[in-house]
């Protein structure tokens, strides 16, 4: 590189009058706006913790049942029978395509073992089929993307620490998707208790070495890197879910009545849901279908074209870029796929 | 046949003399808990008897290496109400449904409740009795995860598994993260659950001859089975300026006391005030007894029905004595015929090898007279002249010695 060309991409070159490019903000908006949004969010936990109720309660809407055995002679429901169910909502003119995921009889049984592995298989399956579409010759303009945006990990209140299936299952699945733990039910646990809940919890994760949402990125600024700290101090995030509606002082609000108080689930002093939904909906969103799409898409689809070119030609393989550095990636990764 | 009296005898007295002993000797009480960690089971146990009986729960470091077995821990503390004195053990079983295979978590704490029977059997089986300790376990609360739906497999095949052998109390852990018909619902979805695999969990037996407010207050209590509770050893200070044992959130203080928060109370009240003496008996006359029946029979020990036969002991001695004699009496003839047929035979031998003798002697005797009057001829003949007959060969076969 020369001198001339350093100092011009360290200068800015001054426009002499206003030529009108700044509206390609707008361009890309009405675009998008057209093309709707898609974000795929998959809910992980044993059976009774409020998953369903969760979602219904951050999506403002009634999207899935809240399941339970219903007769005593109903065997207990499989992690085999993992579905997506989808919902298209609007909001301001904009339309968001929401996959939700459940997995029922994820740590129910008495023996759990391998009870995840239905769970990274449905993951990775919807990477594996994005790549084939990716890779086919003639490939749609738009892809459908069913990839596992984000897996909301629901840790049972015990106020101990996580139990063995949590650690292990948490460090498989945070190398293939976006992890976000929340602690389900949190109105059994007092304020101290809490507090104390996620500072063991934050411990037991720092010792496993499990890699949480949001990671840790080089070329945030620091507005982000702010935010992304003041999450990561929240984490896990101590939830109330709630549809029904009580009456706190003349107005109606989502909560949970019982005989000793009302629970507002919009109230920060009673819980985090706010937080959680702010952070899921109202600040991270694309960034998450990014990171998705960036980092573990991209490890995945590395790791696969390596085991078919090693299959294909035995001697050495390109080499691929790294999926460290999302920045190369953006260059390389075919743009018209990429959730935009 | 009740007969009136006529006067005041005073036995009347006799419970206050049972009473004044017992209380002497103290009472004892043996409780398990049993259920995943993080469910409240050591806070309601200090809840329970108003005292710190479990120390407060130190969190370990995180660590690789995780126990893998469920462990059975107890700890016995002597607590003392109005001159009453209680020796209570509560047993504990950490890791129970805490590993990711659950399978094996009921058998060490199957096998604990049948050691606690051996030994009893074994001391009961002992010459010296006079000093009998009952460690035997006599309830079993169950900790039920509120998750508001139904009962997980573990929890059906846990109690499937123990309801033989232990009083089992199912007890709805940390209820305040349900509501009221959240709380309504999950129970009757757990009888349900009950019921249909057939689990018998601890019922009270009620008795006719209890008064009418006895019997409506245990069904009271039994109707609240599966108790909804709540533990805590924290006081606070509620509107009214009372202190209360609760836990306090932001937006209000669940009192641990108070029957409309949760069913702690009943719990108490069964556990403790009423049903603490029953629940002894059923385990020993129920629960312990079966479980011998089954070991013994188990071993081979036959049980001789005809023990069970009401007989007259005197009787019963004449008659073995007939039997007896009877039994001497055939012996006897049945001997002597023999004895007679021994005898008659050797007689008979006898006889005939006399006979043979006889008829040998008599030969004998004939040959030998005869051979006498031969020689008394030749004798004669050589006498009287000179021999005739060709005999003096014959002097030489005579080698006869006069």
């Amino acid at each position: 590189m020369t001198n001339s060309e350093n100092t011009a991409e360290n200068k800015q070159t001054i426009l002499n009058a206003y030529v009108g490019f700044d509206t390609i903000t707008q361009q890309i908006e009405k675009k998008s706006l057209k093309r709707g949004f898609q974000f795929n969010v998959m809910v992980v936990g044993q059976t009774g913790l409020g998953k369903s109720t969760l979602v219904n309660t951050i999506f403002a809407s009634h999207l899935i049942e809240s399941k339970g055995r219903l007769n005593a002679d109903e065997p207990p429901r499989q992690t085999t029978e993992i579905e997506a169910v989808s919902h298209l909502i609007e909001e301001n003119g904009v339309r968001l395509r929401l996959n939700i995921v459940d997995t029922p009889g994820y740590g129910d049984q008495v023996n759990n073992e391998n009870c995840w592995e239905p769970i990274i298989k449905y993951i990775k399956d919807q990477h594996s089929a994005y790549l084939r579409k990716e890779l086919t010759a003639q490939r749609e303009r738009y892809i459908q993307d069913s990839r596992i945006h984000c897996c909301l990990f629901f840790i049972t209140p015990s106020g101990h620490s996580l139990k063995p299936i949590d650690i292990v299952v948490l460090k498989k699945l945070s190398e293939v998707v976006n992890i976000v733990p929340v602690i389900a039910k949190s109105d059994s646990l007092t304020l101290e208790e809490r507090e104390a809940f996620r500072q063991r919890i934050k411990a037991e994760l720092a010792f496993h070495n499990i890699n949480l949402y949001p990671y840790e990125s080089h070329e945030d600024e620091e507005q982000e890197q702010a935010l992304n700290e003041s999450i990561r101090e929240l984490i896990p995030f101590a939830i109330v879910g709630s549809e029904r509606n009580v009456v706190i002082d003349g107005k109606a609000v989502r909560g949970r009545k019982t005989r000793w108080g009302v629970i507002n689930v919009e109230d920060e002093t009673h819980c985090e849901f706010v937080h959680l939904r702010n952070f899921l909906t109202r600040t991270h969103l694309q960034d998450l279908i990014e990171t998705t799409a960036h980092i573990h898409y991209e490890a995945f689809r590395t790791k696969q074209l390596l085991a078919i070119k090693g299959s294909a030609q035995p001697s050495s393989p390109t080499p691929m870029s790294s999926p460290a550095t999302p920045s190369t990636n953006a260059g390389v990764s075919p743009a018209a796929g990429s959730a935009r | 046949m009740r007969k009136k009296l006529m006067g005041y005898v005073g036995f009347a007295n006799f419970p206050n003399q049972v009473h004044r002993k017992s209380v002497k000797t103290g009472f004892q009480f043996t409780c398990m808990v049993v259920g995943e960690s993080g469910l409240g089971k050591s806070t309601l146990v200090n809840t329970l008897f108003n005292t710190q009986i479990y120390p407060n729960k130190q969190p370990a470091e995180p660590t690789h290496d995780c126990p893998q077995t469920v462990e059975i821990q107890s700890i016995t503390t002597d607590i003392e109400e109005n001159g009453v004195r209680l020796r209570m053990t509560v047993v504990d079983t950490p890791g129970f449904g805490d590993f990711v295979n659950n399978e094996e978590s009921w058998k060490p704490i199957l096998d604990n409740i049948e050691s606690r029977f051996d030994a009893y059997l074994e001391q009961e089986n002992r010459v010296n009795r006079r000093k009998m300790v009952d460690n035997r376990i006599h309830a079993c609360l169950y900790f039920i995860t509120p998750t508001g739906h139904a009962l997980k497999p573990l929890d059906v095949e846990f109690m499937r598994r123990l309801h033989t052998r232990v009083n089992l109390i199912p007890v709805i852990a940390k209820a305040d993260t349900l509501t009221e018909e959240e709380v309504v619902a999950f129970k009757q979805r757990i009888l349900a659950d009950i019921k249909h695999h057939n689990i018998q969990i601890y019922q009270a037996p009620a008795y006719e001859y209890d008064d009418e407010e006895t019997i409506a207050e245990n069904r009271e209590v039994m109707s609240k089975i599966p108790f909804a509770i709540v533990g805590s050893d924290k006081e606070f200070e509620v509107e009214g300026g009372r202190r209360v044992r609760g836990r306090r959130y932001p937006w209000g203080v669940i009192q641990v006391d108070n029957e409309e928060h949760c069913d702690f109370v009943k719990l108490r009240q069964m556990l403790i005030r009423t049903h603490m003496e029953e629940l002894k008996e059923f385990t020993n006359d129920v629960l312990y007894e079966n479980y011998r029946t089954e070991k013994l029979s188990a071993m081979g020990i036959q049980q001789d029905p005809s023990v069970f036969k009401e007989v007259n002991p005197v009787q019963k001695m004449e008659e073995e004595r007939l039997a007896h004699e009877q039994k001497l009496a055939k012996m006897e003839t049945e001997m002597r015929s023999v004895f007679h047929a021994k005898v008659q035979e050797k007689e008979h031998k006898l006889k005939q090898s006399e006979e043979e003798l006889y008829a040998r002697h008599k030969e004998m005797k004939e040959a030998l007279d005869k051979q006498r009057i031969e020689l008394e001829e030749k004798r004669r003949r050589l006498e009287a002249g000179r021999p005739m007959t060709p005999e003096k060969s014959k002097k030489k076969g005579f080698s006869f010695n006069k």
